[in-house]
């Protein structure tokens, strides 16, 4: 079990150092978005690449922070039937949904991104269409990307749910704590 | 063998099926898309090269997508305003300006949630915030539990319809079809109406209730209200001034011209991060309020833009099947025609407000109803938009849209799964009893509800204020003069230099 918690503690740290590199993408896109404008009207500035850059920023921070997001338990669920349940019975849901539902979904993905957009735009070394756009290929690499780090989030999360069925490890609680996301 | 017919009901069934399990929505859609897809390709449907359009669809209208931008952008504003003190500071001396009248607190409850609904749109960060200062007020005047929570509620929620609103974007977003869209623009135009007549209502009920139940909603005592004259509309115009700001700073810009509602979004951020800072010395710990602000942001973004990834995966494979016209076939034959429609797709939606999301609902269920809601609706309005199809086309689904989010309103006050009821659970006293908050909120809802019945009697209160343009030939001209990026993403190949801001994305053509 050694190998496997230090494999799941080591996906963990990387998924969370990319969900903090994601949250300053958030904060900058948001600057970028709003000098955008206020160049535009105050100076007439206006050019394409910072407008392609807010939302390269914006797919990279959602592409990067959703295997943070897992691993915080914060993807908003149905809870109908999952309020009710026990610890372990939730515990068998998830197992059961990221093993059914979030891994096959996730490298099939992981798999299909690569293959038909990231890499045909790679070959071409793709660039934006726009007068002084950004290349395009480096946004595209992050959708496979994303996938990838989401299907080794939900390893990890396997490994903990398992190792935490078989009563070998006690979890930090906030791992299984859910609670409706804000909005 | 399964006939192709079949198909749409079972993969709607397995929907639903896949989603109450319990495990992430976004992840379940995903699963339920790639089910019912491989069923497809065992029955060739369609073959495995069909399934190369979900990553491409996913880039090109999920992430390439300048009006999502505003989610995070939203949030973000929401979470920092929470804690500078705005809503504290209007409240307050609202309520020594109405507090000698019976109901005053509720009035300045519903004035605030108007206001602050005009500058942000988050439900959570308004009715916390309103809670917070005014439930411990109405406790201490004796005020009826279930008058002030549901007030609270309700005057928190409404901020979902008043412009500029997430919900108003992401509705944008969604409805958009072959014969016309809807513009965040004239969402904005066409829920000014429906808003303000909301609230409306809401002071007219406080009027009622504080006429035949005076004991409900006692007046302030005298003895308590320390300002006056001059004093006190000092005290209300210094509330108003960074409120004025911010709503100029994101409504202002849009109805100018100066900026997109996306940018809009980002200068609101900023502003409200100005705020923060011109305030810093009665916030604890600015920096880390910041820090945790975007954290939240992050996730609260990756959250609901992996649902809308997900039911993109979904409804790739659904239109694949044919999905697209069952569900036109189940609408347009329905008894009463588009009346019958209407009352279905409210029924319809108000139920599934009970356990699904309004992000959840637009993204999974909206994009089904508008190519049905054009085809019944816009028939309905030509007459008022001077004959114009393409114009009506539009204005339907803004009609549509409109009534949509009026009626997703109840989604947040309905007992016991409201997230307004269960935030202000969450701030409430002890005291307070939950089944106050639970009873409290149904006349809330029920005032929700007549809102939808007469957004849906006079569409004229949501299309007076869009434009008109008259009827003429190359009705195709009137695609592309509005200038508004959701209608320039269908011309990729052309630069229009006069709009304001045309955004470029490399849309695949599926």
């Amino acid at each position: 079990m050694g190998f496997w918690r230090t494999l799941s503690s080591g996906i963990d740290r990387i998924n969370q150092l990319l969900g903090k590199i994601a949250s300053i993408m958030i904060l900058l896109s948001c600057v970028v978005s709003a000098s955008n404008a206020l160049l535009r009207y105050g100076l007439d500035i206006s050019n394409n690449w910072p407008l392609e850059l807010q939302w390269y920023l914006f797919s990279a921070a959602v592409m990067l922070g959703a295997s943070y997001t897992l691993k915080r338990n914060e993807h908003v669920r149905v809870d109908l039937i999952y309020s009710q349940l026990s610890d372990r019975g939730r515990l068998y849901i998830d197992l059961f949904g990221l093993v059914l539902f979030l891994m096959p979904a996730c490298i099939l993905f992981a798999w299909l991104s690569w293959t038909t957009l990231f890499y045909p735009s790679w070959l071409v070394a793709e660039h934006s269409l726009n007068a002084g756009g950004l290349p395009r290929y480096p946004i595209k690499f992050i959708v496979p990307f994303g996938f990838f780090m989401l299907s080794l989030q939900g390893l990890s999360e396997i490994i903990k749910r398992l190792s935490a069925l078989n009563g070998k490890q006690t979890l930090l609680a906030v791992d299984f704590h859910y609670e409706k996301p804000m909005q | 063998m399964i006939p192709l017919e079949w198909m749409p009901p079972l993969m709607f069934g397995g929907l639903i099926v896949f989603m109450l399990i319990g495990f992430p929505v976004a992840f379940s859609l995903m699963a339920a898309g790639l089910f019912f897809a491989g069923i497809a390709i065992s029955e060739n449907f369609f073959g495995m090269a069909f399934l190369q359009a979900i990553p491409q669809r996913i880039f090109g209208s999920v992430l390439a997508n300048d009006l999502l931008l505003a989610i995070p952008f939203f949030t973000f504003m929401g979470a920092i305003l929470e804690r500078c003190g705005l809503a504290e500071e209007m409240l307050d001396s609202m309520s020594q300006l109405f507090g000698r009248i019976r109901g005053g607190l509720g009035y300045s409850v519903i004035i605030v949630g108007f206001i602050l609904g005009a500058i942000t749109g988050t439900v959570a960060a308004q009715v916390i915030a309103m809670a917070m200062i005014s439930l411990p007020v109405m406790m201490r005047y004796g005020y009826n539990m279930r008058y002030a929570t549901g007030v609270l509620a309700a005057s928190g929620t409404i901020t979902q319809l008043v412009p500029p609103s997430l919900v108003l974007i992401v509705l944008a977003d969604q409805l958009k079809t072959q014969s016309g869209s809807a513009d965040v623009g004239s969402m904005y135009l066409g829920a000014w109406g429906p808003s303000l007549l909301q609230i409306g209502l809401f002071a007219l009920y406080t009027f009622f209730l504080s006429r035949f139940k005076p004991d409900y909603l006692p007046a302030v005592p005298e003895s308590e209200l320390t300002l006056r004259g001059w004093a006190l509309w000092k005290k209300c115009l210094m509330g108003m001034i960074p409120s004025a700001a911010l709503i100029f700073l994101v409504l202002g810009t849009i109805m100018t011209g100066i900026a997109t509602p996306t940018e809009s979004g980002a200068m609101g951020a900023m502003g409200a991060l100005l705020l923060a800072w011109i305030r810093r010395g009665s916030i604890p710990n600015l920096k880390g309020l910041i820090q945790e602000a975007y954290q939240n942001t992050m996730r609260i973004t990756a959250m609901v833009v992996f649902i809308l990834i997900g039911s993109t995966c979904f409804s790739v494979v659904f239109q694949g099947v044919d999905g697209g016209s069952w569900v036109e076939e189940l609408f347009s034959n329905l008894p009463g025609g588009w009346v019958g429609f209407l009352v279905v797709v409210n029924l319809f939606v108000f139920f599934l407000a009970f356990f699904l999301d309004f992000f959840e609902i637009a993204f999974i269920i909206v994009p089904l109803l508008a190519p049905v809601a054009v085809k019944l609706l816009a028939p309905v309005l030509l007459a008022s938009m001077n004959g114009n199809p393409q114009a009506a086309a539009s204005a339907a689904l803004v009609w549509f849209g409109v009534m949509l989010c009026v009626n997703m309103q109840t989604s947040f006050m309905h007992p016991p799964f409201g997230f307004a009821l269960f935030y202000l659970r969450g701030v409430a006293p002890k005291e307070v009893k939950s089944s106050d908050i639970y009873w409290g909120a149904l006349p809330w809802v029920a005032l929700q509800l007549i809102m939808v019945v007469v957004v849906a009697a006079f569409p004229a209160l949501v299309t007076t204020l869009l434009d008109k343009p008259a009827a003429v030939v190359e009705s195709q001209e009137f695609n592309f003069t509005d200038g508004d990026e959701a209608k320039s993403e269908k011309i990729p190949s052309k630069v229009d230099e006069d709009a304001p801001v045309v955004f470029q994305l490399d849309k695949p053509a599926n």
